[in-house]
């Protein structure tokens, strides 16, 4: 066998591998199952991480054809550096997420063994499809992985399918995976179009089209992965969906599933079209940093702790978009280098999301699991109950907001770079434009900041509010795993920027023709400098170690000094108010109070408010999505209105239907004789 | 040259440490005279910091580890900015760490763990600080990163040292894009600082309270030091401000000779920059918390005006 081709191999053994489990997991008894199927996932992730970094390294495009599908239709695997880069996310950032759900679905496996092998089933079928669809290379392929990814994940949503919301959250998920999967589909078409190939990425790599057919294609590519990534206003299945799975398959689906979407666009866009225009990154710059913005603000007055994490979800994919929009536009322009550091840092960012949205997830259904509580306005107090917990997610949202020394930092930094050290684009409104871009990334940053403060602030500190926490239980060891590695990679990926971006080096060669590693790791692996180092450079290490050393130095010359470091317990003061209780906290939405009021204009707010002289005063405020009014009530009534349309066509007469079958033979015939005549 | 220029940061980061209350001192004791008070002199600050230091430390029954490790992340956070901020000299060593947007992060994870540490106990006032200082500056955070980008297109870099070498060398000539963000700033510094039309240091007024809501529950050398790193953090500000709009009179670091010229130039500037805080604070009212978000809109608003003025005029 030759060496080079081992990454891909061992690709299909773990894909092959989990096919095999997760068939054998529906034969076994739940507890069997439960030790077979997750320790199979963290090692097919494990290898997988492996073979992902060993094909960044390598640089080796290895390819496979394998003889099943359709006649005269193989299947077309091939690992590139694209694709290995994601094959790595999904096997490091998997690691955690399965570990934890080994101990998370303990629970679920004891009380309901049916419902439980099923989740194994599509549990395993899901990790591998998403697999196929970063492996794939033709577009047969992918769109069978694409559905299957869309399907298993769909029946993981709806594990709870007694619940009506969840059956309906997981309809309105289906519905729009099938939209985007339409798009698709009508995309490679079009790539298709005029080739006369065998459906495969190499043929449309071979053909170069332009002008309104490679623009049709960028929509359609726009419109399909888009609908996955949650773009604006496809966003709507997101903040449904994720709520009403299991908290690891909302970890999936929002840590790994999303970045499908990115693969997808950057495999279609800047591997499969050879064109671009520079319309196209000024339209995802755009509808990213709206994207953004919008999940952000509604991130903000979220009272369930998932919804407020899927709509977090959204803003960064926003962010993920404004980036690959970003890429676009300087690769138009011709500016290759900028190019590759806008998409190192797309593609960075996308690594963290993983990471720590994972990460949050898994903390998200501790909190779950322990109090069976989703609305923030009932929890509180947890730091106590659940340390563990309680420290695991305080680094995911400070990495969350975007904070130093932390992970998210490190991208949203390149990204800004990006924005701020970018050349001259031949278009001078552009040159002005860029920087707004720039502001309302910063405002997306503080609103982050502001809503993890919540998010956190709610759930973990402060009274409980009505609860027992003493009847509230930390995270089992094995779920302690799972936080712990998904926390380690925060840190990690926020402390050695240098190094990570340099594993990026490949794709961005690979796609773009030039790379930042390099450049980066000019002044040694402590300091990030993407461009120069008197342009901007960043050392997360020597602020860590500047932020303690000071603290040292202070500690040392006080004690030295004499300071004593007792103290002692009491009541708290709160301005000597004694009749303090839970409920004067802030509660979520009191939190929430000052965005909704700002913003109003942003959302589909109803209010009420009790009057002065009500003697049981009751206070309901309700944030609905605008876009529900705007854009898929008038396009449902829209369907609607038309079905009922054809449904008159319906006579349930048999000659009726007859005479239609007439009344189209006759039209056919007729352009058929039409066209014979021309 | 390279031991040197780590002495240089040595002697800011001593420097600031040991100057931070008596600023904080200083802009106190110009108040006090402009409302013909007498004061209580500029070492006031330092009283009450060894006043606190040498106080038991009272928690809250239910305080978590995250409310004790705040004030030394606080302190550790904002030292380490204004000992990166280049006051006296260009050029620190360490300056290259951080960035002026790694320095916005920094100030912001500072204002997180305070948000959260107000928030721990469990207080209704806490609460209600954390929300209005996350308010204040979920508007004030863009607009100072705004402000630091005008800067940095003017110099094409981010980092501070080469941002403040490029304003020092560039002579008396008026900049309209400075001007916008330098008001910019101003408000930043105001908000940010909790001084007077968004929020009064002085005051524990239930109602109007902000900075002071957060830390109502905290004692002792807890205490002490968020006051000195309330010190230190506008000092900062402040040396900030002298570094991006009046940069002139720095030496760069290693040159010894013109150290004691460029510390008076220093000390001087400091002296008005109090003086005229002191001033602004006197003259203006504190505003309602609902006018806040406007004023910090403006403040938003004037800084992305600067950066386009800056593409508008190139200068």
């Amino acid at each position: 066998m030759i060496p080079s081709l081992l990454p891909l191999d061992v690709v299909l053994l773990v894909l092959l591998g989990w096919g095999t489990v997760a068939i054998l997991s529906l034969a076994l008894p739940a507890r069997l199952a439960l030790t077979l199927v997750f320790p199979a996932a963290m090692a097919g992730s494990a290898l997988l991480t492996g073979a992902g970094l060993w094909g960044l390294y390598g640089d080796a495009h290895a390819t496979l054809i394998l003889p099943i599908g359709l006649p005269g239709m193989p299947f077309h695997l091939r690992m590139d550096a694209l694709a290995s880069f994601f094959v790595t996310l999904l096997g490091a950032a998997g690691m955690g997420i399965h570990t934890y759900a080994w101990g998370y679905f303990r629970t679920l496996a004891a009380e309901d063994r049916d419902g439980f092998v099923r989740l194994c089933f599509f549990y395993l079928i899901f990790l591998a499809s998403m697999v196929a669809v970063v492996v794939a290379d033709d577009a047969y392929i992918f769109m069978v992985s694409w559905e299957s990814m869309a399907l298993s994940s769909y029946f993981l949503v709806t594990t709870d399918h007694e619940i009506v919301a969840i059956r309906r959250a997981g309809f309105l998920y289906l519905l729009m995976a099938h939209l985007g999967a339409i798009a698709l589909l009508l995309c490679f078409g079009l790539m298709q179009q005029g080739v006369g190939g065998d459906y495969s990425f190499a043929s449309f790599r071979q053909t170069r089209l332009e002008g309104i057919k490679a623009s049709e294609i960028f929509l359609l590519a726009l419109l399909g992965f888009g609908a996955k990534a949650g773009l604006l206003p496809l966003h709507a299945w997101l903040p449904e969906a994720h709520p009403a799975a299991p908290s690891p398959v909302s970890a999936l689906m929002s840590g790994l599933m999303l970045k499908m979407a990115l693969y997808g666009m950057l495999r279609v866009l800047f591997d499969l079209l050879s064109t671009t225009a520079l319309w196209w990154g000024v339209m995802m710059v755009v509808l990213g940093l709206m994207t953004a913005l919008f999940g952000v603000l509604f991130a903000a007055v979220q009272y369930d702790i998932k919804r407020l994490l899927a709509y977090s979800s959204v803003e960064n994919m926003g962010l993920i978009l404004s980036g690959v929009g970003l890429t676009l536009l300087f690769h138009g322009a011709g500016k290759e280098s900028v190019a590759a550091l806008a998409l190192a840092a797309t593609l960075y960012h996308a690594l963290n999301h993983a990471f720590f949205k994972g990460l949050l997830f898994l903390g998200a259904g501790s909190v779950l699991h322990a109090t069976t509580e989703r609305n923030m306005a009932k929890l509180g107090g947890l730091i106590r109950a659940m340390p563990w917990v309680a420290g695991f997610s305080l680094v995911g949202i400070l990495s969350l907001a975007g904070l130093p020394p932390f992970n998210g930092f490190v991208s949203e930094w390149l990204l800004l770079q990006a924005y701020l050290l970018r050349p001259e684009l031949p278009q001078p409104y552009l040159n002005m434009t860029l920087p707004l871009g720039a502001a309302v990334m910063a405002l997306v940053g503080a609103l982050a900041a502001y809503a993890m403060v919540k998010f956190y602030g709610i759930v973990f500190l402060g009274q409980a509010r009505g609860m027992d926490l003493t009847e509230v239980h930390d995270a089992a060891p094995k779920e302690r795993w799972g936080l712990g590695w998904m926390a380690a990679g925060c840190i990690l990926l926020g402390l050695f920027p240098v190094t990570v971006i340099r594993l990026m080096d490949a794709v961005t060669q690979g796609l773009l023709g030039k790379t930042v590693g390099h450049t980066a790791a000019q002044n040694g692996w402590m300091w990030l400098t993407p461009v120069a180092p008197e342009r901007a450079s960043y050392s997360p290490l020597i602020l860590l170690g500047g932020v303690l050393a000071m603290i040292l130095l202070m500690v040392v010359v006080l004690r030295s000094w004499g300071v004593h470091g007792r103290s002692r317990r009491s009541a708290p003061w709160d301005c000597g108010y004694p009749w303090q209780t839970p409920r004067m906290q802030d509660s979520a939405d009191g939190f929430g109070q000052p965005i909704k009021q700002i913003f109003e204009a942003f959302f589909g707010l109803t209010r009420e408010i009790p009057s002065p002289q009500d003697a049981h005063p009751h206070y309901h405020s309700e944030v609905t999505d605008p876009l529900w009014k705007w854009c898929y009530v008038p396009l449902n009534q829209g369907v609607e209105w038309l079905s009922r349309g054809i449904g008159r066509l319906q006579q349930g007469r048999i000659s009726t239907y007859l005479l239609f079958s007439f009344a189209t033979l006759l039209i056919l015939l007729a352009l058929v004789s039409g066209g014979a005549m021309k | 040259m390279k031991a040197s220029a780590l002495a240089f940061q040595l002697v800011q980061s001593l420097l600031v440490l040991l100057l931070a209350p008596l600023f904080l001192g200083w802009v106190d004791q110009c108040r006090a005279w402009l409302q013909n008070r007498r004061g209580a002199g500029v070492w006031q600050p330092y009283r009450t910091l060894v006043k606190l230091f040498y106080k038991e430390v009272v928690l809250a029954h239910d305080a978590s580890p995250l409310f004790r490790v705040t004030p030394y992340v606080l302190f550790g956070c904002m030292a380490l900015t204004a000992t990166l901020v280049p006051m006296v000299a260009t050029d620190l060593p360490l300056a290259g760490a951080v960035d002026v947007i790694a320095l916005v992060g920094i100030l912001a994870l500072a204002r997180v763990f305070l948000a959260l540490a107000a928030m721990d106990v469990g207080t209704a006032f806490g609460s209600l600080g954390a929300r209005r200082e996350m308010l204040v500056s979920f508007l004030a955070e863009p607009a100072l990163l705004m402000v630091f980008f005008t800067a940095a297109s003017l110099s094409a870099s981010t980092s501070l040292s080469t941002i403040v070498t490029v304003l020092t060398h560039r002579g008396f000539f008026l900049y309209p894009s400075l001007a916008f963000s330098g008001v910019a700033f101003l408000m930043v510094l105001l908000a940010e600082n909790g001084r007077i039309p968004v929020d009064n240091p002085e005051t524990h007024l239930e109602l109007t309270m902000i900075h002071e809501a957060m830390i109502l529950e905290y004692t002792g050398r807890h205490l002490a030091l968020i006051e000195w790193a309330q010190g230190l953090k506008l000092l900062a500000y402040v040396g900030l401000g002298l570094a991006l709009f009046f940069p002139f009179g720095m030496t760069e670091s290693g040159d010894w000779w013109a150290l004691p010229g460029a510390l008076l130039a220093f000390i001087l500037k400091l002296i008005f920059m109090g003086a005229g805080l002191a001033l602004l604070e006197t003259l203006s009212a504190k505003q309602r918390l609902f006018r806040v978000p406007e004023f910090m809109g403006g403040a938003f608003l004037l800084a992305v005006l600067a950066i386009l003025i800056h593409y508008l005029l190139g200068a």
